[in-house]
């Protein structure tokens, strides 16, 4: 498994539970969960881009 | 907001934590038993999904508190529930972290037990009618 497969299924994982669990309506926990999934995938990518910028 | 169903299920009698324990020790089981059956099942499917990656990964299941950090490791994997004790007793996971992924691996059960407590207070406020 390459790394960005387990962030990409840490995040949907955690997306789920943040989704149901923090919103009341279905629509709602459905939009929760994939901005936190968005958010989560995002910011891996952002802050590998950084690391790989500063090691050089 | 709470909706008169679930204010009508906070009114039943019964044991009022019983959601909560039932979530904790199984994934998902608070739900189950508010007869929530969809989001029980996808706070099941995410919670042992990780837990089983975790394990996969080769992570470490704490044991020990020796300091704060296997302290605080091991408060998160306690939050599995049986999902910790079970993998206890037949041996499941490493005793040392000796691979890469092993360390990820780690990550994904402590937080599987994190999310498996969110889950849990959640159906408690499913059954107390504090959310709908």
């Amino acid at each position: 498994m390459t790394h960005f497969a387990a962030v990409v299924l840490f995040a949907l994982f955690a997306s789920v539970v943040f989704g149901i669990t923090q919103r009341e309506t279905p629509r709602r926990m459905v939009r929760y969960g994939a901005y936190c999934f968005v958010l989560f995938v995002a910011s891996a990518i952002v802050l590998s881009w950084l690391m790989f910028l500063i090691a050089r | 907001m709470a909706t008169q169903e679930n204010k009508n299920a906070a009114a039943e009698g019964g044991f009022v934590y019983l959601p909560l324990i039932a979530g904790w020790l199984v994934p998902g089981a608070g739900h189950f038993l508010l007869r929530k059956w969809g989001r029980g099942a996808l706070l099941a499917a995410s919670i042992l999904g990780m837990f089983a990656m975790g394990l996969a990964m080769h992570g470490k299941l704490y044991t020990n508190a020796h300091d704060i950090l296997d302290i605080l490791g091991l408060a998160g994997d306690l939050g599995n529930g049986l999902l910790f004790v079970v993998s206890r007793i037949f041996g499941l996971g490493a005793d040392q972290v000796q691979v890469t992924t092993g360390d990820y691996g780690t990550r994904f059960i402590v937080v599987a037990g994190l999310l498996n407590v969110i889950a849990a207070v959640d159906a408690h406020n499913l059954r107390t009618g504090r959310k709908s």
